[in-house]
Formats: C-alpha cells, sequence, structure tokens
C-alpha cells in the first residue's frame, strides 16, 4: 500500500476542536462534516486540498476531544496518510479503527514543508520527500494494530473472528 | 519487577497474571459509555456490522447531555436515533432528559461506576472514574460499538507516572488547581499513552470531587488515564452508592514508574490556564487585570456540588460586575436540585447569574453560552483550544469554581482569596 501527494504542514498539538469544530458535530454525515474540516486554523485547507494529499503535523496531533469524526473528515477530504511527531491516543486508536494511515516519525515532521510532493510506503514505512530528494524512516506497525488494518478496521476484524457470539 | 495500580486491573480483566508496559491485550469491560455526540455513531458502525445483540445491557450507558435539551433539528435526530437504540436493545441505564446529567458527574454519582472496575467511553473525559479506583479511558465510537456488541476492548499496557502527593491544599485552592498546575509542569503530551498515578499522603486530604476533577483532565496531559488508590475518602464514598461490589487493586510496592513527580499541594496557588492550550498555567494573581465578559461555572470537570458550594460561599449576597454574563450549570439534577434546596440557586440568580439544566452546552461551543468575536471567557471547563467556545477570535481561560465566582464579581480574573 502506498501514498503520494502535495503536503498541508501543521504546528504541534493540532486539537480535535480545529480539525472539526464541535458546533458541526450534531450532524454524522462524513461528507457534510468534511466541508468544515481544519477550518478554524486552515480556511483555505478544504479548497485546495485533493485526493491523495498528505496531512503533515508536529507533536501530539489530534489532541482533545474522543471524536472519531475528527480522523473521519481528515480521511473523507481526500487526505490518505497522515505523518506527525506523535499522535494524541484516541486519536490513533480512532485513525486505526476507521482506516486512515497514520505515520509517527520526528524525521519527516522536521524536515518536510508545505507544498512538498511525498511518497509513503506503509509496508516498509519509508517516507520519500520528492521535492527534497530525502527520505525517512517511520515506526511499523505492531502486528496486532497491522491486522485490524488488513481486515480494513476493528468492525471487520472482530466479524471476521466470529462477531459476537463467543 | 510489580506492576502498577492501572496494571493491575487490566491484567485481571485480561485473565493475566501480569502484563508489561507495551503489551497488546484484550481485556474484559465491566461499563461502556457514550453520549449524544458518539452514540449515534457507534450505533451505526454496531448495524453496519450486522450486530443484532448486545453483551450486557445492564453495562450499557447511554447518556443524552451535549446538546440536550435538543438545540436544534439535527441534535434532535441524533437523540431520537440514541433513544430508538436504547429501547431496541432495552439498554437499562439510558438517561434522557429529566433523568440526565453531564455524564462524568452522573455516573459516579449514581453508583454505576465503581473500584476495580475496567471502562470505556466514547467520550475523551472517561477517565474522570480514576478518581474511584477503577481503569478508565476514553475511546472513539468503533471502539464504544465493538464494546457493545462483545464487552471486549484491545489496549495496550501504558507506562506510569507517579505523583507523589505531600501537603494539604490551602484555603480556595481545590482539586482543578491541583490539575492546572500538574499539566502547566508536564504539558499537554507530558503523560501522552501513560497513566498518571497519584499517590501519597497528600491524597487522604482530596475529596472525592477533588479526585473526580484530578482524573478528569488527565488527557489534557495526554494520558490514557488517571487514578487514585483507594482508601477510607472512596470506601465512604462508594458505600451506599455502589450498584456492585468493588474491588481493591493495590500497586505493587515495587512497581516500575517512569518517572516519579514531587508535588506540595500547600504549595499550590489559585491557577489558571490561559488560551490556546491548557499548558499555558499562570496563577490567578498573575493573571489579574485580564477583563472577561463571561463566566461559566459547571462541566463534567466542575459541575459537581463542591464546585456550586464554592461559587455560592463567594457570589451569596453579592452581584457580579456590570457587563459580565455569569452562567452556571448543575452537573446533575441530584446536584441542581440539592442547589436548589439549600438555597443556592436563588443565591445565583439575585448576583445576576442564569442557572441551566446539566447539559456540555458552552464548553464545547455547542450552545447555552457561545462567544463571538474578541469575548473573553473565564471558565470551570478543560478546553482552552481555538474556537473552542465559539469564535476562533474569542478566548477561555480555565480555572476552579472558586476562581471563576470571584472574577464574574470584579469583571476581571480575580484570586479567589481577595474577594472574601
Amino acid at each position: 500500500m502506498n501514498a503520494q501527494g502535495r503536503v498541508f504542514k501543521y504546528p504541534d498539538n493540532v486539537d480535535t476542536d480545529v480539525i472539526i469544530p464541535a458546533r458541526y458535530l450534531n450532524s454524522q454525515d462524513a461528507a457534510e462534516l468534511a466541508r468544515h474540516c481544519m477550518e478554524d486554523i486552515d480556511p483555505e485547507f478544504v479548497g485546495r486540498v485533493k485526493p491523495g494529499d498528505i496531512m503533515v503535523g508536529g507533536w501530539n496531533f489530534g489532541c482533545g476531544s474522543s471524536r472519531e469524526h475528527a480522523p473521519l473528515v481528515i480521511k473523507t477530504s481526500g487526505v490518505a496518510c497522515a505523518i506527525a511527531k506523535s499522535f494524541a491516543r484516541i486519536f490513533y486508536r480512532n485513525a486505526i479503527n476507521i482506516g486512515l494511515p497514520i505515520l509517527e516519525c520526528e524525521a519527516a515532521s522536521d524536515a518536510i514543508q508545505a507544498g512538498d510532493e511525498v511518497a509513503v510506503d506503509f509496508d516498509t514505512g519509508v517516507i520519500t520527500n520528492l521535492t527534497r530528494g530525502e527520505s525517512y524512516q517511520a515506526q511499523p506497525f505492531p502486528p496486532f494494530i497491522q491486522d485490524i488494518i488488513r481486515a480494513g478496521g476493528l468492525m471487520n476484524s472482530i466479524r471476521q473472528k466470529g462477531g459476537n457470539k463467543a | 519487577m510489580g506492576m502498577t495500580m492501572t496494571q493491575k486491573i487490566l491484567a485481571a480483566h485480561a485473565g493475566l497474571d501480569e502484563v508489561r508496559p507495551g503489551q497488546l491485550i484484550n481485556a474484559r469491560l465491566d461499563q461502556v459509555l457514550g453520549n449524544d455526540i458518539t452514540t449515534p455513531v457507534a450505533i451505526n458502525e454496531f448495524e453496519k456490522a450486522g450486530f443484532n445483540s448486545v453483551f450486557d445491557r445492564s453495562r450499557i450507558n447511554i447518556v443524552l447531555d451535549h446538546f440536550v435539551p435538543n438545540k436544534d433539528i439535527k441534535s434532535a435526530q441524533q437523540s431520537k436515533q440514541c433513544r430508538e437504540f436504547a429501547n431496541k436493545y432495552d439498554i437499562i441505564n439510558f438517561f434522557d432528559v429529566g433523568k440526565m446529567g453531564i455524564e462524568h458527574a452522573l455516573l459516579p454519582e449514581q453508583g454505576i461506576v465503581t473500584a476495580g472496575d475496567c471502562i470505556i467511553g466514547a467520550d475523551s473525559h472517561t477517565c474522570t472514574y480514576g478518581a474511584v479506583g477503577a481503569f478508565s479511558t476514553g475511546v472513539g465510537s468503533t471502539d464504544m460499538a465493538a464494546g457493545m456488541a462483545t464487552g471486549m476492548a484491545w489496549f495496550k499496557v501504558p507506562a506510569a507516572i507517579r505523583f507523589h502527593l505531600t501537603g494539604k491544599l490551602g484555603p480556595r485552592v481545590s482539586g482543578k488547581d491541583v490539575i492546572l498546575h500538574i499539566i502547566g509542569m508536564i504539558g499537554v503530551d507530558g503523560a501522552l499513552y501513560k497513566s498518571m498515578e497519584f499517590t501519597g499522603p497528600g491524597v487522604a486530604g482530596l475529596s472525592m470531587d477533588d479526585r473526580l476533577c484530578i482524573c478528569n483532565m488527565a488527557i489534557e496531559a495526554g494520558a490514557k488515564n488517571g487514578i487514585f488508590p483507594v482508601d477510607e475518602v472512596t470506601v465512604a464514598y462508594l458505600t451506599g452508592r455502589s450498584r456492585r461490589e468493588w474491588k481493591v487493586y493495590e500497586a505493587d510496592p515495587d512497581a516500575e514508574y517512569e518517572q516519579t513527580i514531587e508535588v506540595d499541594l500547600s504549595a499550590i496557588e489559585p491557577t489558571v490556564s490561559w488560551p490556546h492550550l491548557p499548558e499555558n498555567t499562570h496563577t490567578a494573581r498573575e493573571s489579574e487585570g485580564i477583563a472577561i465578559d463571561q463566566v461559566v461555572i459547571g462541566s463534567c470537570t466542575n459541575g459537581r456540588l463542591e464546585d456550586m458550594q464554592a461559587a455560592y460561599e463567594i457570589l451569596k449576597g453579592k452581584t457580579i460586575a456590570p457587563g459580565v454574563r455569569g452562567i452556571i450549570i448543575p452537573g446533575t439534577m441530584q446536584v441542581y436540585k440539592t442547589c436548589l434546596q439549600n438555597g443556592w440557586l436563588e443565591a445565583f440568580i439575585d448576583a445576576g447569574c442564569i442557572v441551566s439544566t446539566p447539559t456540555c452546552g458552552p464548553c464545547l461551543g455547542g450552545y447555552m453560552g457561545i462567544l463571538a468575536e474578541g469575548e473573553r471567557c473565564i471558565s470551570t471547563t478543560n478546553r482552552n483550544f481555538v474556537g473552542r467556545m465559539g469564535h476562533v477570535k474569542s478566548e477561555v481561560y480555565l480555572a476552579s469554581p472558586a476562581t471563576a465566582a470571584a472574577s464574574a464579581l470584579t469583571g476581571h480574573i480575580t484570586d479567589p482569596r481577595e474577594v472574601e
């Protein structure tokens, strides 16, 4: 599995309230919610993002609320992968459970700039910066989490193991 | 090597003698929780996966608290979806308008969560229940859906930071000041993925409401959970309240902590977090002179009886400053009723405040106190991110109920010890 696209770069501690403000959470419609993705810190994001683009943050990306709507709107916007130095723990869980690929890599987060063209190989964890001719190695997922991703998310993985009828 | 309190609870619920930090486990759940924002997404996942039964109708909790009484048609639809699901599966702990409270004030009050439990909730502040000696953590809606269906959840066993508490809090200093002070020390990712284990002789002097408030904001330091040992205060709180038998887990004497941080409670001052991160802490004294437009006292962090009492003691017989809007929101119907019986609601209204029935409303910029451009609020809630309570150019200062009430009287941020 691979991704390649243009980078949207954000600072440390991007919180779920700026990813998708709670004032819109009276809806569960992913497409409708995605129209407001990042609008409080980057009003131009929604107009500029293209399928396959890559979001890069710093430390503690996705901190704050447990809202699963946050990774969901990023994915629905067309973003193929999120890279950060670290992810807040509930966002990390939610991204895996809903199938938004995420990678933790300090070097990539430091070096990659907004607008760079970046390719990601999820199997090896290698992130290649085509604009700057550099590459960075991200931590691969532990096998337990790879199983969930391979199954297409948590609910599919439970179903494949026999559902809730023990 | 021994285990921490959190690790012991997780090991017991995974059916293992021992767990180690970083180990991935599947654990049995004692309670599963969701609210009117996260439950609809969980119901969709539950139904999409084709499940047609829940693991235990007495261990699923659905609390309508974020946007109720419903603020608009869309939120009414979401509540309706929760209501229909609760009826279909005969969910015992379904809390609708009239019986509801803010989830993390309500579940401990009703004795639904108890010592030794393993709990997940589709709300980040589910970490609150560590105060009663439970392992409790926030998850997303898909985890809630899986938890409702199977009664199980996967966890990575967390490493721990120990907070060794000594001394006693001074007058008008509360649990909120303790946790804001700690977040100021370690930062908003200072405990990322870890458990915050509160220990030491200072624990005995903290009330249950203080402990609930402290654990509530563990997530604001990035933590997986916060947890207090079970002591006399815990047992007194749970006795006659806990609906199930509880179990006491203690950390091993040789438990491994990545770090031990000393906290002298007697040295903590009334503390305020400035915009736009909870780690931007200053003392209330350093914050004086910052003019405010609105005061909010309530939320899952500070909507309990002691919080209302602190506000009452400062506001009684006085009037809030001209131009300040005072919004007081008791956390549960029981807190609301006790405030009414004690005459506190009358004192709040006489002081010039409004009193709302329980709701998360303003904390997350839902309704019931949204800020306009350039406005500033001192609030007893838990987050002060950009746009959290309204306009992206509005500001939220986080503080205790005492500091918020004192600031309401003067119209600018004020140390509560100065108005008495």
